[in-house]
C-alpha cells in the first residue's frame, strides 16, 4: 500500500506540484470575487462623481461686465438683490416674490437668479470631471473656438442653490428642495405609524406569547414572508387600498381639502409604513431578544405584572437597540422609489408640501425623473441629488451602526 | 546504533501571542508503541499533541520555538510543508468528525487527494479491516456516515486516518465522547494497531493511560500558567512507583 | 399586636392589563391583515381583469403580443424579459457572491474581512435608483463600447441585468457565508488533519457541507432580481417586446407595472386592472421561491445545529 503513495519517503517541501498549484491559485480566484465587487462600488461612485461636476462653457445674453465690476461671487446678498431689482420688471419681481421673498433665498440661490434672470446665462457646453481633468486646455480650446464669448469654469451641481431651490424646466436651475422635503414628511408619516405598531407586534411575539401559540407562529411566518414581498406590491397595495378604497380619506375631501384623488403624502407615507413594517419587526424582536432573562425574572420576582415588567424593565433595556433599528428602517425607506410611483407621485411640483392632502414627490422619485430625461444636463443634476441622497444615508447608517457598536461593547 | 525515535521534541515552547502555554517540553516517543499524555485540565496536553502534526498553525497568534523532530527532520523548519506532515502523522479527534458522505467516501478521500495511485477498494477495506469495523459496515459502504453509532463513527475516523499510511497516529481523548463498551473496543483496537503504527494519546481518564499504554508522560501546570511535563516513564512505574511528588498526588486522586 | 396585614393571594382583575394586552394583539394583527390585503386586492382586480370581455386565461399566459389598444394581452414579452434579465443578474451575482463567500469565510484574514465586508455592505444599501442610473450612464457606453453601438440599444435588457447582478451580489455573499460558517470546524479539521490543501478541504468537504443553505441563498437571490422594479424601469427599456435578444430593449412585468401607474388611470380600465393581474403572478412567483429557500435553509440549519 506504501509504494502507492507518490510522497514517500518523507520529503520535505515537495507537495505534488499541482495540488500546490491549484492552492495558491485558489486564493487568488476567490479573492477576484472581492476585487471586482469594490472596483465596482469605486466605479459607480466616480461616475456619479463624474457627473455631479461638470466643466461649463456659459454664455451671458446680457454681457455681465455692463453691470458689475467684481466677479459675481464676491457680491453681497444686498448687491445681489439690487441688481434684481434694477433689472426685472415688477411683474416678475412679484411672482419671485410670491414664491420665496428674495430676502429670505440665500447667496448661492440669488446668484443663480441674477444669472438667469439677469444676465440670462445659458449653458453652451459642458464636460464631465474627468473630461475636464484630462483635456481641460483641449476642451476650452474647443468651446472657445465655437463660442468665443463664452465664460469657461467648473461647475459643482451639488451646492447650496442645489439643495434650496424647487424643480425647475432648467436643469441648472433646479434644486432638490421640495423632493427633500417630501421624503421627509413621507417617512416621518412611516415612522409615526410603523414604530409603534412594529415594537408592539414585537412585544406581542416575544413577551406575550413566546412564539408558541398557533397565532403567534402564523404572524412570524406572515412577516418573514412580508421581508420578501418585492417593494413594487406593496406600491400596488397602497394603491388599491390608500389611494382608491381609503380615497376619501386620504385625499382628505373628507376633512375639506380640495386634494383631487387620493395621490397624497399621506397615502405615501401608509404605504411606507407598511413597506418598513417587518424590518422594524424583525429588528424590534432581535432587541427585546437580546434582554437578559434575569431582569424579567428579577422583576416578577417582586410581584410585577407582565405588562409593568415589560414597559419598565424590558423596553428601556432593548430601547437602544430598537431605536438603531428603526433608523435602518429609516434609511431602508429612504430609498425606495417603486412603491412611491405606483402611489402617485407627481412628477412635478414647485410648492412645498403643505400638509398631509398635498401632492408629493421624494429624493428618489426626483432622481428617478431626471436621469430619464433627455436633455444631458438632467443627468448632471441626477447625480447631484443621488450624492446627497447617499450621503444622507450613509451618515444614517453609519450612526445606527456606531451607536449599535457602543451599546454591544457596553454590555 | 543510536536509537531513533518515532518523534521527539526538544526544548519546545509553544506561545498563544505572548502566553505561554507550554514550556521546557523534551518529550522522546518509543516507536511502535502506546505513549499516554496525561494531567490536569488546561495544562497544555492538546496544545503539545497538536503540535506534532502542525494544527496548531491554524490558530493564528499560536507560534513555537524549539524543535520537533521527525526522522530526524525538524516539523518547523520553514521548508516544511505541514500539508505533507499531517499525511504522515494522523490525527483522531474527541468528537468522531466523519464527512457528511458515505462511508466508502469518507476512507477514500484521503487517500484520493494524496494521488493514491493503487485500487481504491482495497485500501477502503484494509483500512476498515484495521480498524475493527470492516464486519460491521461491508455490505453498507454506500451508506451514509453520519448514520453510524459514535463507537462506529471514531472507528471510521481511525480508517481513514489509516488510509492515508501514516507513521504516526495521535489521538485526542478518542473515548470521551463514547459508552464504556465502546471505549474499550478503541483500547482493543489501540493495542492492535501499536504492531503497525506509533501512537500517542491524550487522556483525561487515568485508568484509560493506566489500562492502555506502554509509556506515559505527565504534565501539570506550573505557577506561571504554563504547562510542562512533569515525569516520563514505562507506564508500570509512573503508575506505581512514581519519582515526583506531583505525579503521586495526581495518580492518587488527591487532586485533578 | 398583629403587625402582619392578613393575606389576600386571590387572584387580581387587572382591566388594564387586559386592555393593553388586547391593544398588543390587535398591533400584532396588522402584518397578518396586510397580507390579506395584498391577496385581496390583487384577486379581485385580476378577476376583473380576466372578466372584461377579450380577456382570456389562455391569451395571457401563451401569447406573445401585449397592446391593450388594440385587445391583445399576452403576458409572455413582459416574463421572457424578466427571465432575461434576471438570468444576466444571476450570471454576474452567483460566481462572484460565492467567490466572495468562500474568501471571506475560508481563506480572510480578519483584517481583510474587516474592509471587504463593509464594502459589501455598502454595495447592499445602495438605493436601486441610484443602480439604475448607474445601468443607464455607465453600463450601457460601456456595453456598446465593446460590441458596437449598431447591436447595443440605448435600452437594453443586457445592462439593466449586470447591474443588477451587482446588486444581487452582497445578498449571495452573505448568506452563503452564512451557510459556509454553519460548517463545524471539527469537519476542517478532519480534512485538514489528513494532509489535504486549504483548496481540497475547502471544495470538497466544506463547500459541499454548505450545499443547501448555498442554494437557498441563490433562490433567494432570483427572487429578488425577478421583483426589482427601478434599474429595470430606467435601463431596460419601456414598451412591451418579445425578443431573445439581450442587447435590445424590453419591459419587464415590474417595469411595465412603473410604467402603467406613472401615467394617467382610470380605475377599472383594462389598463389599470392589468396591473393586478401581472402583480398576483409577480407575487405567486416571488412566493414560491422565497418558501423553498426557507425550507432549504431551515432543513440545512437542522441537519447542524
Amino acid at each position: 500500500m506504501r509504494s502507492n503513495f507518490a510522497t514517500q519517503p518523507f520529503t520535505f517541501g515537495k507537495l505534488h506540484p499541482s495540488r500546490k498549484r491549484l492552492d495558491g491559485l485558489s486564493r487568488f480566484f476567490f479573492n477576484s470575487s472581492n476585487i471586482i465587487a469594490i472596483a465596482a462600488l469605486a466605479i459607480l461612485l466616480l461616475t456619479i462623481i463624474n457627473q455631479a461636476f461638470t466643466m461649463v462653457g456659459t454664455i451671458d445674453m446680457v454681457d455681465r461686465t455692463t453691470l458689475i465690476d467684481s466677479p459675481i461671487n464676491s457680491l453681497s446678498k444686498t448687491e445681489l438683490i439690487s441688481l434684481l431689482e434694477q433689472n426685472l420688471t415688477a411683474n416678475r419681481l412679484k411672482t419671485l416674490d410670491r414664491d420665496t421673498p428674495l430676502v429670505e433665498r440665500n447667496q448661492a440661490q440669488l446668484t443663480l437668479l441674477v444669472e438667469s434672470e439677469v444676465f440670462k446665462t445659458s449653458i453652451v457646453a459642458s464636460f464631465n470631471l474627468l473630461d475636464a481633468l484630462l483635456h481641460y486646455k483641449s476642451l476650452e480650446t474647443q468651446i472657445i473656438t465655437s463660442y468665443p464669448q463664452a465664460r469657461i469654469s467648473m461647475r459643482s451641481w451639488i451646492d447650496w442653490a442645489f439643495i434650496t431651490n424647487a424643480m425647475s424646466k432648467k436643469p441648472e436651475e433646479a434644486g432638490v428642495r421640495t423632493a427633500m422635503l417630501g421624503s421627509a414628511f413621507i417617512i416621518l408619516i412611516a415612522i409615526l405609524f410603523a414604530f409603534p405598531l412594529g415594537v408592539s407586534t414585537a412585544i406581542y411575539l416575544e413577551e406575550y406569547e413566546y412564539k408558541t401559540s398557533r397565532l403567534a407562529r402564523i404572524i412570524q411566518l406572515n412577516i418573514d414572508n412580508l421581508a420578501g414581498v418585492p417593494s413594487i406590491l406593496y406600491g400596488v397595495l397602497g394603491l388599491a387600498i390608500f389611494v382608491r378604497a381609503l380615497g376619501p380619506l386620504t385625499s382628505g375631501n373628507l376633512f375639506g381639502s380640495e386634494a383631487a384623488n387620493g395621490r397624497t403624502v399621506i397615502s405615501a407615507g401608509l404605504t411606507m409604513a407598511l413597506l418598513i413594517l417587518p424590518i422594524l419587526i424583525t429588528n424590534s424582536q432581535e432587541a427585546i431578544r437580546a434582554v437578559p432573562n434575569s431582569l424579567r425574572l428579577a422583576s416578577y420576582g417582586i410581584g410585577a405584572t407582565q405588562w409593568q415588567t415589560i414597559w419598565h424593565h424590558v423596553l428601556p433595556s432593548a430601547l437602544p437597540s430598537i431605536l438603531t433599528g428603526a433608523i435602518l428602517a429609516i434609511s431602508r425607506g429612504l430609498g425606495e422609489t417603486a412603491p412611491l410611483i405606483i402611489v402617485g407621485a407627481a412628477t412635478y411640483i414647485t410648492k412645498n408640501p403643505t400638509g398631509l392632502f398635498s401632492n408629493f414627490t421624494a429624493l428618489p422619485i426626483q432622481i428617478y425623473n431626471w436621469t430619464t430625461r433627455p436633455q444631458a444636463e438632467f443627468r448632471n443634476a441626477a447625480a447631484a441629488a443621488i450624492l446627497i441622497l447617499l450621503i444622507l444615508l450613509l451618515s444614517l447608517n453609519a450612526a445606527a451602526i456606531l451607536w449599535r457598536n457602543h451599546l454591544h461593547k457596553n454590555r | 546504533m543510536e536509537k531513533q525515535w518515532a518523534i521527539e521534541t526538544q526544548e519546545l515552547d509553544i506561545f498563544y501571542g505572548d502566553f505561554r502555554a507550554v514550556k521546557h517540553v523534551n518529550l522522546q516517543i518509543e516507536p511502535k508503541r502506546i505513549t499516554s499524555i496525561i494531567g490536569p485540565s488546561g495544562c497544555g496536553k492538546s496544545t503539545v499533541l497538536r503540535a506534532f502534526n502542525r494544527m496548531n498553525d491554524f490558530i493564528p497568534s499560536a507560534h513555537a520555538t524549539g524543535e520537533v523532530l521527525f526522522q530526524g527532520k525538524n516539523l518547523y523548519d520553514p521548508e516544511v510543508d505541514p500539508v505533507l506532515v499531517r499525511q504522515r502523522i494522523g490525527m483522531v479527534f474527541q468528537k468522531p468528525n466523519p464527512f457528511p458522505k458515505s462511508i466508502y467516501d469518507n476512507v477514500a478521500w484521503g487517500a484520493k487527494i494524496n494521488h493514491y495511485t493503487g485500487n481504491l477498494s482495497d485500501l477502503v477495506e484494509d483500512s476498515l479491516r484495521r480498524s475493527a469495523l470492516w464486519d460491521e459496515v461491508k455490505d453498507q459502504l454506500q451508506k451514509s456516515a453520519l448514520s453510524l453509532s459514535g463507537g462506529q463513527q471514531q472507528r471510521l475516523c481511525i480508517a481513514r486516518a489509516l488510509a492515508v499510511t501514516p507513521d504516526i497516529i495521535l489521538m485526542d481523548e478518542p473515548c470521551s465522547a463514547l459508552d464504556p463498551i465502546a471505549t474499550l473496543k478503541i483500547e482493543d483496537l489501540m493495542r492492535e494497531l501499536s504492531n503497525s503504527y506509533t501512537i500517542i494519546i491524550v487522556t483525561h481518564n487515568m485508568q484509560q493511560a493506566g489500562r492502555a499504554s506502554d509509556f506515559t508522560a505527565y504534565f501539570t501546570m506550573d505557577a506561571d500558567r504554563a504547562g510542562m511535563m512533569v515525569e516520563y516513564g514505562e507506564t508500570s512505574q509512573i503508575f506505581t512507583r512514581p519519582r515526583n511528588k506531583s505525579t503521586e498526588d495526581y495518580i492518587s486522586g488527591r487532586f485533578g | 399586636m398583629d403587625i402582619y396585614q392578613p393575606v389576600n393571594i386571590k387572584k387580581k382583575r387587572r382591566i388594564s392589563e387586559s386592555l393593553i394586552r388586547v391593544l398588543i394583539t390587535a398591533a400584532a394583527m396588522v402584518s397578518i391583515l396586510t397580507t390579506l390585503g395584498l391577496v385581496y386586492e390583487l384577486g379581485k382586480e385580476s378577476i376583473l381583469f380576466f372578466s372584461t370581455p377579450g380577456v382570456t386565461l389562455r391569451e395571457f399566459f401563451f401569447t406573445t403580443t401585449w397592446q391593450p389598444s388594440i385587445g391583445q394581452f399576452g403576458i409572455l414579452p413582459l416574463v421572457l424579459s424578466t427571465l432575461i434579465t434576471s438570468f444576466f443578474a444571476m450570471l454576474v451575482a452567483i460566481p462572484l457572491g460565492l467567490g466572495a463567500a468562500i474568501y471571506l469565510s475560508e481563506y480572510a484574514t480578519s483584517r481583510s474581512r474587516g474592509i471587504i465586508k463593509p464594502i459589501l455592505e455598502i454595495l447592499a444599501g445602495i438605493p436601486t435608483v441610484v443602480y439604475g442610473y448607474f445601468a443607464l450612464t455607465f453600463m450601457t457606453p460601456l456595453l456598446r463600447l465593446i460590441f458596437g453601438e449598431s447591436n447595443v440599444q440605448i435600452y437594453n435588457m443586457l445592462s439593466a441585468g449586470l447591474v443588477m447582478g451587482i446588486m444581487i451580489l452582497p445578498l449571495v455573499s452573505s448568506m452563503s457565508e452564512d451557510a459556509l460558517h454553519a460548517v463545524p470546524g471539527s469537519l476542517r479539521d478532519a480534512a485538514y488533519g489528513l494532509g489535504a490543501t486549504r483548496f481540497e478541504t475547502t471544495t470538497q468537504v466544506v463547500f459541499p457541507a454548505a450545499l443547501s443553505g448555498i442554494i437557498s441563498s441563490i433562490i433567494l437571490a432570483i427572487s429578488r432580481a425577478v421583483g426589482e422594479t427601478m434599474i429595470v424601469a430606467i435601463a431596460a427599456g419601456s414598451g412591451p417586446k418579445f425578443t431573445f435578444n439581450p442587447m435590445a430593449a424590453a419591459e419587464t412585468m415590474t417595469g411595465y407595472i412603473a410604467r402603467i401607474s406613472g401615467g394617467d388611470l382610470g380605475y377599472d380600465t383594462p389598463d389599470y386592472n392589468s396591473i393586478f393581474a401581472i402583480g398576483l403572478l409577480l407575487f405567486f412567483i416571488t412566493l414560491i421561491f422565497n418558501l423553498i429557500s426557507r425550507n432549504l435553509s431551515r432543513k440545512y440549519r437542522e441537519v447542524y445545529e
